[in-house]
C-alpha cells in the first residue's frame, strides 16, 4: 500500500514564503483531493508530493523512502504526474505523446504503443490517436496527459501513486466527470490518487479526504463532511457557500442572490 | 491481464458519465499511411537520392567525366587501390572531386543532424546551431588564425581554431545561461544573442587589425567553400560524424519527450538538464567540425529537419537519421550549384544555401502557418 507523505513543508520564492509548514498524507486506494483559493499554495505541495520542488524546510516520504533522494528515474517508475501546462511542442500524433509515458520503462517501441492505445481506450479517445496534439482544443489535451499519466503507471496497483494538478480545468463537465471517475477507478485499483481542483461539487462527490488550504497553509484536513462546512468555506473563499444535502449527498455552490431589476 | 483496462471495461459499463466517442465533426487529420511507413519512404527516396547527387557530383565539372567512368574509377580505385598517375580521370576524381563530394554530404549529415537535434532540445521549430554561438566562435578561431598568419605555418591550424572557437562559445553561452543551476530555453537564446554579438564584434577587430590579404581570407571562409577539400579533411569529418551521429541516435527517443515541456518531461523520468547540456555538446561537436572544414554554411540545419517534419511528423525516432540523409543530399546538390551555375567559377556554397534556403524556408513557414501547426 502506498503511503505518500509531507511533513512540514515549507517553500519560499525569493522573500514570498508560498506555502508554510504544509502536511499531507496520500494513501493507496484513496482519492485525495486540494481545494482552496487562487494562490493558496494547491499546486505548490502537490509539487512538493510530485518531487518535482523541493522544500526549504520538511520532509517529503515514499514508503518509507525520502523522495528528495530518488533520482529522476526512480521517480518516474513510483509516481506519475499531471501538470497544468498540457501543451505539446511539436504536432506528435496522440498515441505517441500517450506512449511518451513509458519512456522511464524502457519497453520497446510496439510495448509503448499497446500500452498507450489501452489508456486512450480507458478514457474513450481511441479515435482521436492519430490526430495530431496541436489540433485538438484545450480540454482534449488535458484528456492525452491524463491518458498519459495511466500509461506511465500501468499496471496500476497498490503501490501506484497519481497526481492531478487541476486535470479538468479546460473540460466539459461531461470529459471532466469522466476524469474524476477515472481518477475514483484507480484509488479503487489500489493508487493513491491526489488532485488538485477548483470545483468545490466535484471535490466533494469524489474525494475520500479533502484538504483545504488558505494563504499557503492547511487550513483543514478530513472527510469530506468535516471539511465541507459553511462557515470554514465562506471564510476561506471570502465568498458565501451554502452546503447541502442532495438525496443522501453533499453538494456545494456558491450562494447566489440573483435579483430580477 | 492488465488491471488497468479491466478496470476500464468495467467503467464503460457500470457508469453513464464515461464518453465513449467525444462528439467531433472536424474533419480527421490523421495521416493517411502511418509515420513509420511514411518514413521508410522517405528514407528509400533520400538513399536513391543521395547516390545519384553524389555520382552527379563527382561527375560534373569543368573536366567531363560520364556517370559510368565515374563508377568504374570508384570500383578499380576500391578494389585494386587507387593510382592516380593511372589516367587523368581517376587522378581528377580520386584527388579533387571525390574527396570534395564526400565532405559536402558528410558537413551536410552533419548539420541537419544539429539541426533536428537543436530544435528537439528546445522544443522549438526555428532554433538553430548558431543560437548557441558555434558559427560566430569558429569565425572568431578563423580570423585569428588568418590574421597572424598561422595558416601558412600549419596546415591544421584553421580547422582547429575554427573548432576551438565553436565549441568555446557554445560552452560560454551554456555556463553564462545557467541561474541557479538549470539554463531554461529563454534564458539560453538571450545569452546565445549576447556572446555572438561579442564574437562578431571580435571577428570584426581582427579584421579591422588585419591586413588586406588576411581580410580577404576571413571574409572567404565566412562565405563558406568546400573548395580543397581533402582525404584527411573527409578523414576527420566522417570520424566526428560517426560518433556524433550514433550518440544523437541514442537520445532521441528522450528528445521527442522534451515536447512535453521541462516540469511533464522530468517527471516522465528525463533527467532534463543532463539531456540539453549532452545534446548541446553533440549539437556543437558536430556543427563545428562542418565549420572548421566548410566555414560558414547557413539554413541547411533549419530547413532539413523543418522540411522532413512535415513529411514525417515530429518524431526524432525518425527524424534524426533522416536529417542525416536529408542534409547530405541537400549539400551535395547545393555544391553541384555551387559550381555550375555561373560558368568558370566556384561560387562560396554558403551563397547557395542562404539564397535558396531563406526563400525556400519562408514558403515552408507560410504553409505551415497556413495549412499545419507550428506548434507552439
Amino acid at each position: 500500500m502506498a503511503v505518500l507523505t509531507v511533513e512540514g513543508a515549507t517553500v519560499s520564492v525569493g522573500r514570498a514564503t508560498i506555502l508554510t509548514q504544509a502536511d499531507l498524507t496520500l494513501t493507496g486506494g484513496e482519492v485525495t483531493i486540494i481545494i482552496g483559493p487562487n494562490g493558496a499554495g494547491k499546486s505548490t505541495l502537490l509539487s512538493v508530493a510530485a518531487g518535482e520542488r523541493k522544500p526549504q524546510d520538511g520532509t517529503v516520504t515514499l514508503d518509507g523512502d525520502d523522495l528528495t533522494q530518488l533520482s529522476v528515474k526512480e521517480l518516474a517508475k513510483r509516481r506519475a504526474v499531471m501538470p497544468q501546462d498540457t501543451t505539446v511542442a511539436f504536432p506528435f500524433t496522440v498515441r505517441e505523446v500517450v506512449a511518451m509515458g513509458r519512456t522511464v520503462w524502457n519497453d520497446g517501441a510496439a510495448a509503448d504503443d499497446r500500452v498507450a492505445m489501452e489508456a486512450l481506450e480507458a478514457i474513450g479517445l481511441t479515435p482521436f490517436a492519430d490526430r495530431a496534439i496541436t489540433t485538438l482544443s484545450g480540454g482534449e489535451h488535458q484528456l492525452v496527459a491524463f491518458a498519459r499519466v495511466i500509461a506511465q503507471v500501468a499496471p496500476v496497483g497498490d503501490n501506484s501513486v497519481v497526481l492531478l494538478d487541476e486535470p479538468t480545468a479546460a473540460m466539459d463537465v461531461a470529459h471532466a466527470e469522466a476524469t474524476l471517475t477515472t481518477a475514483r477507478l484507480l484509488a479503487s485499483q489500489g493508487a493513491a490518487v491526489g488532485i488538485v481542483l477548483h470545483d468545490l461539487d466535484a471535490a466533494a462527490a469524489y474525494a475520500d479526504r479533502l484538504v483545504l488550504m488558505s494563504h499557503g497553509r492547511v487550513r483543514s484536513i478530513g472527510a469530506v463532511g468535516e471539511v465541507c462546512h459553511e462557515p470554514l468555506l465562506s471564510e476561506v473563499y471570502g465568498s458565501p457557500i451554502e452546503v447541502y444535502d442532495h438525496d443522501g449527498n453533499i453538494r456545494v455552490a456558491p450562494r447566489r442572490r440573483l435579483q430580477s431589476a | 491481464m492488465h488491471p488497468v483496462t479491466d478496470a476500464m471495461r468495467e467503467l464503460s459499463g457500470e457508469t453513464s458519465t464515461a464518453v465513449s466517442t467525444p462528439p467531433d465533426d472536424r474533419p480527421p487529420t490523421a495521416p493517411a499511411r502511418p509515420r513509420g511507413r511514411r518514413a521508410l519512404v522517405a528514407g528509400g527516396v533520400l538513399g536513391v537520392a543521395l547516390v545519384i547527387s553524389l555520382i552527379a557530383s563527382a561527375s560534373i565539372g569543368q573536366f567531363h567525366t560520364s556517370p559510368s567512368e565515374v563508377l568504374s574509377s570508384l570500383y578499380n580505385g576500391l578494389i585494386h587501390g587507387v593510382d592516380p598517375s593511372r589516367s587523368q580521370v581517376d587522378g581528377v576524381l580520386w584527388s579533387i572531386r571525390f574527396p570534395r563530394a564526400a565532405l559536402a554530404a558528410l558537413i551536410g549529415a552533419s548539420l541537419a543532424v544539429s539541426g533536428a537535434v537543436m530544435q528537439g532540445v528546445f522544443a522549438n521549430p526555428l532554433a538553430e546551431p548558431s543560437i548557441i554561438g558555434v558559427n560566430a566562435g569558429a569565425s572568431v578561431g578563423a580570423a585569428i588564425v588568418f590574421v597572424f598568419g598561422y595558416s601558412q605555418t600549419a596546415v591544421w591550424s584553421l580547422p582547429l581554431a575554427a573548432f576551438l572557437g565553436a565549441v568555446a562559445t557554445a560552452f560560454a553561452v551554456w555556463g553564462l545561461s545557467r541561474v541557479g543551476g538549470t539554463a531554461s530555453v529563454l534564458t539560453l537564446i538571450l545569452t546565445g544573442i549576447a556572446v555572438n554579438a561579442v564574437a562578431v564584434a571580435v571577428t570584426s577587430f581582427l579584421i579591422f587589425m588585419g591586413d588586406r590579404s588576411s581580410r580577404e581570407q576571413v571574409i572567404f571562409w565566412q562565405l563558406g567553400t568546400l573548395a580543397g577539400a581533402r582525404w584527411p579533411d573527409v578523414g576527420v569529418t566522417a570520424a566526428v560524424f560517426a560518433g556524433g551521429f550514433a550518440a544523437c541516435l541514442a537520445i532521441r527517443r528522450q528528445i521527442d519527450v522534451l515536447a512535453l515541456g521541462d516540469t511533464a518531461a522530468s517527471s516522465t523520468g528525463v533527467s532534463v538538464e543532463r539531456l540539453r547540456f549532452g545534446a548541446l555538446i553533440l549539437v556543437s561537436i558536430l556543427t563545428a567540425v562542418a565549420v572548421a572544414f566548410a566555414g560558414v554554411i547557413a539554413f541547411v540545419g533549419l530547413i532539413v529537419p523543418h522540411a522532413l517534419r512535415l513529411a514525417v511528423g515530429p518524431s526524432h525516432r525518425y527524424l534524426v537519421p533522416l536529417s542525416a540523409l536529408g542534409g547530405a543530399v541537400l549539400l551535395s546538390v547545393a555544391d553541384i550549384a555551387a559550381r555550375t551555375v555561373v560558368p568558370f567559377a566556384d561560387l562560396p556554397i554558403g551563397i547557395f544555401t542562404a539564397v535558396v534556403g531563406g526563400p525556400l524556408f519562408l514558403v515552408m513557414l507560410r504553409r505551415t502557418l497556413s495549412g499545419y501547426q507550428l506548434g507552439r
